[in-house]
């Protein structure tokens, strides 16, 4: 009785002991484990699909945002974003699914057919009363093309680009940006996607277009000839400049995974060579007053 | 024999009282049901906040009306073009002589080709296109091609109608203008286009009513009319009420447009036969 008594107390001391180590341990572990793990597991079981990310972006995708149109291949600057997060998140390559969505569709109330989606949303208040946006994983001015053989050409100050025909997309921080804080003199036109702004410009039916800053660089370097950045437009006091962050669902919880993920990004350099990577640097743009 | 009359008019008024009867309850019936019912949907307040917002219907419906003035410019000005072009094509493709033989090709052609693409690539090809050859300043304009775009498109489709209108009318009335001694011409524009018009003009109407609501299209190419400006604050305020708004403007135009043919139908109606047979 006492030989089994005094087993059991040791063997139950050692159980002790042995729990209160591991749980010490194992503290610890996940402690700083948790950092880097916990954007994975934070995300396993929130997605869509189980076991698959599923990255929605535009139809068709633009340069320099995405390459020739194929997410997949991880060329461009949100194509080498979307799978850096994927990454963080314990996804491999092969595990994620590319969907397409216009620009719209993804910022109205609704339920969505992707996880997240990248293509140049600024986040916006009233953007998010219907969706939930992560912190921003890129910041940018907006930005004005015009054709060099028309009125623009030399329009540098707001009063000479006040007094041009613009254009913009429908629905996009820059249409905002041209009706709040340009308010030029004729009504701009605006167009379904920035292919109709890009167009437009080619017809001469606009003298300039606005364009988050890359966008405007592209096209005025490989898509439009004979257009050339007029200029980029500084953030205004009490605006900050334009902030792209990744669409989520209203209240999805996968928001939460993905700013431990892109915080991760940013802490470690990666998001800075990304954008090195695939975006010009454009300080010498001048700044329109 | 008056008994018997009298017996047919009882007869007939008291089933009169009944379909109006019938009706009255059937009715109210099913405006009850849709009151009492849809309400007690579960998502009901959020479709209502979304698509019924009295708010943002109030903040947005003069920016709309003010939009609208644009639709109703270029319907004004392509409707008038889009008969005359309509007329010309239909009478073209109604010719009789050999020699214009390939005036008719033409508008067969013509016809052919512009209904069977969808108007939305017109509006696109003609509105970029054609500017984009390299127009100047105003004759780029998206206004001027968006409008030739649909006139053309829409020409098309009411020629065939006043084709059906010309076609519908009694070979006699020509041999008889013929042998009065009228030449193809005279007979046309004194006896077969008058009646041609005449039958067709509730398919006109018809026709009418949708091109006021495809002025819209001229949106995609630049112009901020009523259903861009309803997109535009849609997404502003992230909720659908603007296109609702922009709704119950159109019907303020169409139910008037609808009515009217109505009447004009019933008109003609009451002009060419007599009697009409109950139910």
């Amino acid at each position: 009785m006492r030989k089994i008594a005094l087993s059991l107390a040791v063997t139950g001391s050692l159980l002790l002991a042995a729990c209160g180590g591991d749980s010490s341990s194992s503290d610890t572990t996940v402690a700083s484990g948790d950092a880097a793990q916990s954007a994975s597991e934070c995300a396993a079981g929130k997605t869509l699909e189980e076991g698959v990310l599923t990255i929605g972006t535009g139809d068709p995708a633009y340069s320099p945002w995405v390459i020739d149109d194929k997410p997949e291949s991880k060329e461009g600057f949100e194509a080498a974003v979307a799978y850096a997060v994927a990454k963080e998140l314990g996804f491999e390559d092969a595990s994620v699914k590319w969907v397409r969505t216009t620009f719209d569709e993804a910022i109205q109330p609704g339920a969505k057919n992707f996880d997240f989606n990248l293509q140049q949303y600024s986040i916006t208040e009233e953007r998010k009363q219907t969706v939930t946006f992560s912190d921003g994983y890129y910041t940018t001015n907006q930005a004005i093309v015009g054709l060099n053989d028309s009125a623009a050409k030399g329009a540098t100050t707001l009063d000479a680009i006040k007094k041009l025909k613009l254009g913009a997309q429908a629905g996009t921080t820059s249409l905002t940006y041209i009706t709040e804080v340009i308010q030029p003199e004729q009504e701009p036109f605006v167009y379904d996607d920035n292919a109709g702004a890009k167009a437009a410009l080619d017809a001469k039916q606009i003298d300039a277009a606005v364009f988050d800053l890359p966008t405007a660089l592209y096209v005025s370097a490989v898509e439009i000839e004979g257009s050339s950045v007029l200029g980029q437009f500084a953030a205004q006091d009490g605006a900050t400049a334009d902030e792209f962050g990744l669409v989520f669902d209203k209240d999805n919880a996968l928001a939460t995974c993905v700013n431990t993920a892109l915080a991760t990004l940013k802490d470690n350099g990666e998001l800075a060579s990304i954008t090195a990577q695939w975006l010009s640097t454009s300080t010498n743009i001048p700044v329109i007053k | 024999m008056v008994s018997t009359i009298n017996r047919r008019v009882a007869y007939e008024k008291s089933r009169q009282r009944r379909s109006i009867a019938v009706a009255a309850i059937s009715s109210l019936v099913v405006v009850t049901a849709i009151v009492i019912f849809i309400p007690r949907m579960p998502r009901w307040n959020r479709v209502r906040t979304s698509f019924f917002n009295g708010d943002v219907f109030r903040d947005s419906f003069p920016r709309l009306l003010d939009a609208f003035v644009l639709d109703v410019k270029i319907f004004l000005w392509s409707a008038p073009a889009i008969l005359i072009l309509a007329m010309l094509v239909a009478m073209a493709r109604n010719s009789r002589s050999p020699a214009l033989f390939p005036l008719r090709a033409f508008t067969i052609a013509y016809t052919d080709i512009m209904r069977g693409v969808p108007v939305l690539l017109w509006i696109y090809l003609i509105g970029f296109g054609v500017p984009g050859l390299g127009l100047e300043r105003p004759w780029n304009s998206p206004l001027l091609w968006g409008s030739i775009a649909l006139i053309l498109t829409y020409a098309s489709y009411v020629a065939e109608v006043f084709r059906a209108g010309i076609e519908s009318v009694h070979e006699s009335q020509r041999a008889a203008a013929r042998s009065l001694g009228l030449s193809h011409w005279q007979t046309m524009r004194h006896v077969v286009i008058p009646q041609a018009i005449r039958r067709v003009v509730p398919a006109l109407m018809n026709d009418m009513v949708s091109l006021q609501k495809d002025v819209a299209l001229v949106s995609l190419i630049g112009p901020i009319e009523i259903l861009r400006r309803a997109g535009v604050d849609k997404s502003k305020f992230a909720n659908f009420t603007p296109y609702v708004a922009a709704a119950v403007i159109f019907l303020c135009i169409t139910i008037p447009l609808t009515r009217m043919t109505d009447y004009l139908m019933e008109r003609e109606r009451r002009r060419t036969t007599g009697t009409r047979v109950r139910s």
